[in-house]
Order: structure tokens, then C-alpha cells, then sequence
């Protein structure tokens, strides 16, 4: 669905960010942890698991939002196999946004440990406790991660060229918002928007 | 134009810088750079090679086990320490492992080696805790890095069926708090069975009462069979799989019980180095009696396919500063996550259920 305004809902821009610095963090959280047997090692894993199941919540009311609002139309000079990337790419960061946690959660069910999540909340498994499938999803765990990593590399560097090369508002489109335009009376961008798509 | 490209070429510039930021900040979080970081496949490696190869399917550590069942009937005086919820008064179903050290999964019983139960103890709440114990009240060696050394300074000799002398000299000289154990599997009794053996939690953890005070505290399982000793002198006249027939003979007839001990640190224990036994009178508690019933040979028990990480904690328990905790859960982590991979295989109990029952 294409959205009327330049900018994304400001509920999804706060969720974006938010939910960029937690996945960032889990990446590096999750490579670090795999590396070091130190006293690192227990201690984030005990993040690793919270904010796991947090980035799910998150996605959770995410998508539908974002369904239900839609994204900004890209430039209008943008080549259409560009913005056939740009789309595919989005599809698949929602994608590992929901298959990393739950991924995680279904390796820790199939390998039979309880997912702790501090002060004493554990939550219940959602695979059968078999090591074949642990074996699988373990290694899916950190092939899809590295491959997430990855695309968010290119993500932020396609950002990167609209906000700082092209210059065509599209990054504005997920950071600040734009201004409401001179013919309108000068107003929060929020109500702008809402007045924007209210039937007449 | 040329203004434009200026622009444009410093606008590149500074993506591909913060890209490459990222990048190079996701390699040295990864260890990839710079560093010489003991990883879990550093741990399993040094066991792989001082048990003469990998063994696939096994457990890296402690390769030949019993599983058992049973159950833990709490007294609720444990709740003095923990708000644990599996030291609250009552009975919970519990399973664990009995087995030897080494990774060979064959591996005759007549050695002077760990004795070890591992326990699972779950609480209808979910929670868990996992426990490693082993009959020795102290661990050889402190922290990860003399661990590895260790297994490579007592890797056998091919030639010889025994650790090289001119490897073990060096490792002691850089490692003297093993002496400590040296001393202690010397002249200790050494178990002649399962049941007749006290189980050390190694490691001190944090427990912490209703009223949010932490104290360190080690554990003990202590048996109600007396204690009575192999002949260390003649170990290898031991049938292989004595210890284990013992046990499962044993527990056909009746079973077998141990008491909970919780013993509370005393100011100036050492806390962080399971290599240093705690000396003199301590506060302990008799926090509830473990009762095991059943035995069931790996191939149709419940312990197999589970990872005794003693880092797997209830609330009111948690890890102490002692940096073995998080290279133990490291270790059992690598060797579980490849065991899985390779699939199951036979375990010496099994294969001599097979072959009784072909007979």
C-alpha cells in the first residue's frame, strides 16, 4: 500500500529505530557471545534471550501497522529494478525480524533448554525436544543472522544514498518527517498527515 | 558539475566509511580481529585430541553415563538461603546422569577420574536447575586457559598410552594450584560405587534469601550408603562396566538416597576459584533428600539429549565471580551443539543390553 505522505507513520518511525538499535545490538551481542568462552559469555546470553523475544513483541505490532498505514512512494526517477529491490529487500528484513527470535526460541525448545528470561520467567517450548532439529536450527540461527547482517549493511547504505547523494527525501521519509508544505497552514506533521488521509 | 561531484564524492566517502565502521566493529565483536579469544571449539578440540580423536555423538567430557530417575523431597530450610522455588517444601520428580571423566564413551571404570551425577531439577513454574556435580570437593584447575593447557599437557602419549612426561613437567610448573587436587585424588577414597559417593557442586553460586541478601554458597549431595573404596592399587583388574552394573544392580533392588547439603561461606572463602576447598566449620543446611529410584541405559533415558549446564539457574540462585562457571557452560555448550549434529550413538550400558538380549 502506498501512503499519501512522504514520511512513514511516526509510530512505525519510533519502532524502526528503536527496533534498528536492539537488532543491531543482538548481532553483536550474538557474534561476541559465540566467540568467547569468558565470563561474557553468560552474561549475554542472558540479554541475548529478553531482547530476542522484545524484537518479536515489537515486530509483532510492527507489520500489521506498517501493512495497515503503508510506506511513502519511492522517487519517482528511481528505476524500476531499484525499487523492485528496494521492496524485496523490505520483505525480507520483516522476514528475519520474525525468523531469528522465533528461530532462536524453537532451538532452545528442540535442544531441550528452558528459555529463561530473567527474574524466573520462562517461557514454553514451541518445538519437541530433538537434537537433529536443535542441530538444524543452530546452524540456521547464525547462517540467517550473518546473512540479516548483511542486508542491513545494504539497507543503511541505500538510506544512505537517498539522505546524503540524492537527497530526495526518502531517508527523511523514516528520520525527522518533512515539513508540511508552504500552502499549508503550519502544522505538526502527524496532524498534517491525519487530516491528509481523513475522507472528506 | 565539479561543485556537485565534490559533494557527492564526499557524501560516498562518508558512507563507505560508516559501513566500514560497522563492519569492523562486527569482526572484533565476532573475534575475527585482533584477538586470541578462547572459543567452546578451543575447549572441545583439547578434549577431542586427549581422547584420542573425536568420538562422534558423544559427549566431549564425560562420555560414558547411566541415566536415572527418581525424585527430591525439599524440607523448605533451604528457603533460609534461596528463594529458590525447587528448595520449597515438597516433592519434585527429578533425572539425571551418572558418568565417568574422559571422552572415550567405552572407556573402562577402573580409573582415577571424576565420579559424576548431573541433575535436572524443574519446577511446575518452568524454571530449572541444571546441575554438573563431581566426588571431588575441588577442580583441578582455575579458569579456561589452564583447563586447555591441562588437557594438553595429560593428551596420552601414542606411544606410550600415557601423558609425556616432559609436557607435564612444564604445565605444573606454570600451574601450581593443581597440586592441590593431585593431592587430594591421591590420597582420597575412591568410590567403589555410585551410590556411596558425595557430589560437589565445584563452583560457588550466589544465593539470595527472601529479603534480597546474597551469600556465596557450595553445594554437597551426600550419601546415606557408607562410603567404601576401589582398590586404587589394581584398578585395571576392574571389569569395564563395573560401576555401572553396580549401580543398575543396585537400584533394581531398592534405591538410593543423598542429602542436600547447602554450605554457606565463610568471610575470606574463596569464591572464584573452584581449585580452593573451603577449610574449617561452615553454616550448613540440610535442605532436602534426593531419592534416586530407576536407571535407564542413554539409548531409553531421558538424560542423553539434555546439556547439564550448572549455569542453568532458578531465581534465587545465580553464577559467583568464578570465571570456570562460564567456560564449563561454554564447554558442555560446544560439545552438545556438535553431538547433535552427528546423531546419537551406542552407549556402553546399551550395547551390553543389546547383547543380553540376543543371548
Amino acid at each position: 500500500m502506498t501512503r499519501p505522505s512522504p514520511d512513514f507513520h511516526p509510530v512505525l518511525r519510533v519502532l524502526h529505530w528503536l527496533m534498528a538499535a536492539l537488532v543491531l545490538a543482538m548481532l553483536f551481542i550474538g557474534v561476541f557471545m559465540v566467540s568467547t568462552s569468558g565470563p561474557a559469555y553468560v552474561m549475554l546470553l542472558d540479554l541475548h534471550r529478553p531482547i530476542g523475544i522484545a524484537i518479536l513483541i515489537l515486530v509483532l505490532l510492527r507489520l500489521p501497522l506498517r501493512l495497515a498505514t503503508g510506506a511513502p512512494a519511492l522517487p519517482e526517477d528511481l528505476a524500476p529494478l531499484q525499487k523492485r529491490i528496494a521492496g524485496g529487500s523490505h520483505v525480507l528484513l520483516y522476514a528475519a525480524l520474525f525468523a531469528l527470535p522465533l528461530i532462536g526460541w524453537g532451538m532452545l525448545s528442540a535442544g531441550g533448554y528452558p528459555v529463561r528470561l530473567g527474574g524466573g520467567i520462562v517461557l514454553p517450548p514451541i518445538l519437541p525436544h530433538d537434537l537433529a532439529l536443535y542441530a538444524l536450527l543452530r546452524a540456521a540461527h547464525t547462517a540467517i543472522a550473518l546473512a540479516f547482517f548483511a542486508l542491513i549493511l545494504l539497507h543503511l547504505a541505500a538510506a544512505l544514498m537517498h539522505g546524503l547523494v540524492r537527497r530526495d527525501g526518502v531517508l527523511r521519509g523514516m528520520t525527522t518527517g518533512h515539513a508540511p508544505s508552504p500552502a499549508a497552514p503550519p502544522a505538526d506533521d502527524d496532524k498534517g498527515e491525519q487530516t491528509a488521509t481523513l475522507p472528506a | 558539475m565539479p561543485m556537485l561531484n565534490r559533494r557527492a564524492f564526499g557524501a560516498f566517502a562518508l558512507i563507505g566509511a560508516i559501513l566500514l565502521a560497522l563492519v569492523a566493529g562486527f569482526a572484533w565483536a565476532a573475534g575475527w580481529l585482533g584477538g586470541s579469544r578462547i572459543s567452546g571449539g578451543d575447549i572441545t578440540a583439547a578434549l577431542e585430541a586427549n581422547s584420542g580423536g573425536t568420538k562422534p555423538g558423544y559427549r566431549r567430557a564425560h562420555a560414558k553415563g547411566l541415566c536415572f530417575t527418581g525424585d527430591f523431597t525439599a524440607n523448605g530450610a533451604g528457603r533460609a538461603l534461596t528463594t529458590a522455588t525447587a528448595l520449597r517444601a515438597g516433592t519434585l520428580p527429578v533425572l539425571g546422569r551418572f558418568s565417568l571423566a574422559g571422552g572415550n564413551p567405552l572407556a573402562g571404570d577402573g580409573r582415577n577420574v571424576f565420579h559424576s551425577m548431573a541433575l535436572l531439577l524443574k519446577t511446575p513454574d518452568g524454571q530449572e536447575w541444571r546441575m554438573a556435580l563431581d566426588h571431588t570437593p575441588i577442580f583441578p584447575v582455575a579458569d579456561v586457559a589452564a583447563f586447555i593447557a591441562l588437557q594438553r599437557a595429560t593428551t596420552p602419549d601414542p606411544k606410550t598410552g600415557k601423558p609425556d612426561p616432559a609436557a607435564m613437567k612444564p604445565f605444573l610448573a606454570a600451574h601450581p594450584e593443581v597440586k592441590a587436587f593431585q593431592a587430594y585424588m591421591a590420597k582420597a577414597v575412591l568410590p567403589n560405587s555410585f551410590a556411596n559417593a558425595t557430589y560437589y557442586s565445584i563452583n560457588a553460586f550466589r544465593f539470595t534469601d527472601a529479603s534480597g541478601t546474597t551469600r556465596f554458597v557450595r553445594w554437597q549431595f551426600v550419601p546415606e550408603a557408607p562410603l567404601a573404596g576401589l582398590d586404587k592399587q589394581h584398578l585395571d583388574q576392574l571389569p569395564r562396566d563395573a560401576l555401572f552394573r553396580e549401580m543398575i544392580a543396585r537400584t533394581a533392588k531398592g534405591p538410593s538416597r543423598w542429602h542436600l547439603l547447602l554450605v554457606e561461606a565463610n568471610p575470606g572463602d574463596v569464591t572464584d576459584k573452584a581449585t580452593v576447598a573451603w577449610q574449617g566449620p561452615h553454616r550448613t543446611i540440610d535442605a532436602g533428600t534426593l531419592t534416586i529410584r530407576a536407571t535407564q541405559p542413554e539409548e531409553t533415558g531421558s538424560c542423553r539429549d539434555l546439556n547439564f549446564d550448572p549455569t542453568i539457574l532458578p531465581d534465587g540462585i545465580s553464577l559467583s565471580d568464578d570465571p570456570l562457571l562460564a567456560a564449563r557452560s561454554k564447554g558442555y555448550s560446544s560439545s552438545f551443539t556438535r553431538r547433535a549434529g552427528e546423531g546419537p550413538h551406542p552407549s556402553a550400558i546399551g550395547e551390553g543390553l543389546t547383547k543380553g538380549a540376543q543371548q
